[in-house]
């Protein structure tokens, strides 16, 4: 059983304040609550101050490219269905570049759990509008404000059926580290979006602003009604709900993969003599 | 030379002229003959105009050749088509209600009402060619069986009734007797790769469909169960570049394959490969651009996209097979090398090499190496780097999940271990380390085969699936006093002059022939070894090399024999 102090510590590149710091311990509680060693883990994150997370604990780390995180977890699962796989990105990686990986792993339903750090606006790039920004946000690059209306990440994901959707707050650490712990848990892919305040680009969507609204799901909530899934998805403003706001048990995409029942792809040589008897018959 | 007769199929798309050509094909290979077939089709399900022409031997052949000895024509349409291509002493086999000019060629008007229904008038068409042709009609139902599945049994019936009508006309078109060789097998280009990559351990693929890459994965799908691969059709090129990287990281080796198109959108997969070091084969199959171009034609013009795809500066080897067996060797050493250099390897293939069917000795899977991922150097109880720097720029390669190793790779700079880092003394080390492995690569890399007089007046040069066609034209030049030779590239990346730049200095005139328009090979060769090359045969109309094309691109230019 591994300890907090396993996962690490190290020195970031963050602002002071940035919500990536708590969503950091939060995930090294949930590692820890999970009863996973760092080399059981795999981390795979994209490009963004977010993606720069998996640097800062031990563990096996990808960290590709913008966008691509989804892509190479899926890989990665595919070849070893053993490793714990982690994506984890910002919302202009996951829900903007990477757009359609996003969808193609809801439907898959790979085995991966995916944080996304949520501030809504781009933080590595200095401040334009991000998918998630609301209408009207003001930014440089959007001088009169962001005019497409924003991307709701929990209500596609629950229209689609996803395994597992959750929202996550960076203020609550005790609650987000239970939430990526049920999200590992959780055999297919599971979403977990965690607002988080940037503190240097978005002058809107601060600490308090979040505070004030994110509310924690009633306790008869039942994730697994569908339709007050996409009601509860729909709700933002004066009251975000804040919790695993759908879970829907169906098979992983590995498990319907009869080669890796046999095992991980990882390590086993070649039959050749398999192989010269599909050459024979082809006499 | 000439003792090779070709027979083309030609119908519109939806009419079961590949019925016709796959049974065709496979009866002449089981019954000992050497084929060479060429598919032209259209991107198109239903209508237009295809064929499948199939160049027969009892010796070797490697090329397609244009003129046809036996059209066989599913509708009006194939025989204007291909009438100006007919042989003197040419055959016909069309449908009696087929109404298309002929010019006086022997026809043989199949009476369709009488030997069945005129849906399976593409049957009854393989068995009147199958009967002129002196092939064997157990062979020829077998055959169709293995095609179209038990299930056609009046197809059978209507090709056996259609072989004994055209025998009663009298008329035939015998084959010479093959020479008694052991079984081949019938295989295209893009089935070779498959194979190959199998038995060089690569164990996922991901793809996009693209033609012409699509079949070297429905190839490896047809396997993947049996041969423990997993195989999966991606939401875009992009994220099946990435999913093959991610595999590979995790131990897997991995595969893509693609055309130009679905490369362009892998490059900066490409790039990543270069700076994670994470072994991946591409398989690009070239067909005619820009953009969405000739889709289903043939063109070799991607070698300078591939060869510079990806920013940033990283080493990297592109094979470049010319034929079915070099497809299978090719695919199983890109597998290696790829784990070896960790970073990407590329093969070049094209729309004629893909899906050109070829009579070949059965592949010895024992015959090439396979991927090894078992180097337990780094298992010595100290902290893993992924990126340390050694010697030969190759890091020992832990794999995530299999020891008590972390194992970090990282698309930004970074250090030894793998972290993100800013530290420009390291970045130059990394820089510096990842380029020695070029050294490995062109330790590596397959020399070009030399063939003919060592002293030519000629030397055709050419890379990939110019082979064929390049060793025939040279063949034919060689003749009353004047000699011709060829040099074909397996590899075209990188190049080891010493290997091979004094056959081209011994030759009175080189000339290289690509499939492209402005010879991207030739500029290469003059880059990378100063050797100006005395001209070029270029084709770039969407269709193969033929050696009819060459010779009469050198006669243009009067090259083609002693001055």
């Amino acid at each position: 059983m591994a300890t907090l102090e396993e996962f690490g510590s190290y020195e970031t590149a963050w602002c002071p304040g940035c919500g990536n710091h708590s969503i950091l311990v939060a995930m090294k509680k949930a590692l820890v609550m999970s009863g996973l060693s760092p080399h059981e883990v795999l981390f795979v994150s994209g490009i963004g101050q977010a993606a720069k997370a998996p640097h800062y604990l031990n563990a096996n780390v990808f960290n590709g490219l913008h966008g691509r995180a989804l892509p190479v977890s899926t890989g990665a699962r595919l070849a070893n269905p053993r490793l714990v796989v982690i994506a984890e990105s910002g919302d202009g990686c996951v829900y903007g570049e990477g757009g359609n990986h996003f969808l193609a792993a809801i439907r898959r339903n790979v085995n991966v759990t995916l944080v996304v750090h949520d501030n809504q606006v781009y933080g590595l790039t200095k401040g334009q509008a991000s998918p998630t920004s609301e209408e009207w946000f003001v930014t440089r690059a959007q001088p009169h404000g962001v005019v497409s209306s924003p991307f709701n990440p929990i209500a596609v994901a629950v229209a689609m059926h996803a395994g597992f959707v959750a929202r996550g707050f960076s203020g609550d650490v005790d609650e987000l580290s239970g939430i990526i712990e049920q999200a590992i848990a959780f055999p297919g892919f599971a979403l977990v979006d965690v607002l988080q305040p940037c503190v240097t680009f978005n002058k809107v969507n601060t600490f308090s602003w979040y505070r004030q609204r994110c509310t924690p799901l009633p306790p008869d909530y039942d994730p697994y009604d569908w339709d007050s899934a996409m009601r509860t998805a729909q709700a933002w403003g004066d009251g975000i709900p804040v919790g695993v706001i759908y879970r829907n048990e169906r098979p992983s995409f590995e498990s319907r993969i009869p080669v890796l029942g046999r095992g991980p792809l990882v390590g086993s040589p070649v039959d050749k003599d398999a192989l010269k008897r599909i050459i024979a018959a082809m006499m | 030379m000439e003792n090779s007769v070709t027979i083309l199929i030609g119908g519109e798309a939806g009419q079961g002229l590949l019925t016709v050509g796959h049974v065709l094909a496979r009866v002449l290979v089981r019954s000992g003959y050497h084929i060479v077939a060429a598919q032209d089709y259209m991107s198109r399900i239903r209508g237009g105009h295809n064929s499948f022409a199939i160049r027969i031997s009892t010796d070797p052949v490697s090329a397609p050749r244009e003129k046809v000895d036996m059209l066989i024509a599913l509708d009006g349409r194939s025989v204007a088509e291909h009438l100006s291509s007919l042989a003197p002493d040419g055959i016909i086999i069309m449908d009696s209600g087929n109404g298309a000019e002929t010019g006086g060629a022997v026809c043989l008007r199949v009476p369709v009402a009488d030997l069945g229904k005129p849906s399976l008038y593409n049957f009854m068409a393989a068995g009147v060619a199958g009967a002129l042709l002196g092939l064997e009609e157990s062979l020829m139902v077998k055959a169709l069986l293995d095609e179209v599945g038990d299930s056609l049994e009046e197809g059978a019936a209507a090709l056996i009734a259609a072989g004994n009508w055209a025998l009663g006309t009298g008329i035939r078109h015998s084959l010479p007797e093959p020479a008694s060789a052991a079984p081949r097998i019938m295989v295209n280009g893009n089935e070779a790769l498959a194979l190959g990559a199998i038995a060089g351990g690569v164990r996922f693929a991901s793809f996009y469909p693209m033609t012409p890459g699509t079949s070297v994965m429905m190839t490896l799908l047809a396997h993947a169960d049996r041969m423990g691969l997993v195989v999966e059709q991606a939401e875009d090129e992009i994220a099946a570049i990435n999913m093959a990287l991610g595999a590979s990281f995790a131990g897997a080796p991995a595969l893509v394959a693609t055309s130009g198109g679905g490369f362009a959108l892998m490059v900066e997969g490409v790039s990543l490969a270069g700076m994670t070091e994470t072994p991946v084969v591409v398989i690009v199959a070239q067909r005619p651009g820009p953009a969405t171009g000739l889709p289903t034609r043939t063109e070799q013009g991607d070698l300078e996209f591939v060869l510079h795809a990806g920013h940033g500066e990283f080493p990297r080897a592109i094979l470049a097979p010319g034929s079915p067996e070099q497809c299978f060797q090719a695919a199983a050493q890109a597998a290696v090398l790829a784990e070896k250099s960790q970073g990407p390897v590329f093969i070049l293939t094209d729309q004629f090499l893909a899906d050109s069917y070829r009579a070949v000795e059965p592949f010895d899977p024992s015959s090439v190496p396979a991927v090894c991922l078992c180097d337990p150097s780094h298992d010595n109880g100290e902290a893993y780097c992924r990126y340390a720097l050694t010697e030969t720029g190759v890091s020992p390669r832990a794999l995530p999940g299999t020891s008590g190793k972390l194992v970090v790779a990282d698309s930004d700079e970074h250090t030894e271990d793998g972290h993100i880092t800013e530290d420009l003394h390291v970045r130059r080390l990394m820089v510096e380390k990842r380029l020695r492995k070029h050294e490995i690569l062109l330790r590596e890399c397959m020399p070009p085969a030399y063939v003919g007089d060592v002293d030519p007046d000629l030397l055709l040069v050419c890379w990939g699936s110019a082979l064929g066609a390049a060793l025939e034209a040279a063949e034919e030049l060689s003749s009353d006093g004047f000699t011709a030779a060829t040099l074909h590239f397996p590899q075209v990346w990188p190049l080891v002059p010493e290997g091979f730049l004094q056959d081209m200095e011994r030759a009175g005139k080189v000339v290289v022939v690509e499939g492209n328009a402005t010879g991207q090979f030739a500029r290469l060769l003059r880059r990378e070894c100063r050797f100006a090359v005395h001209g070029q045969v270029n084709r770039y109309d969407g269709l193969p090399l033929t050696p009819e094309y060459i010779l009469r691109a050198l006669a243009a230019r009067g090259l083609a024999g002693a001055k």
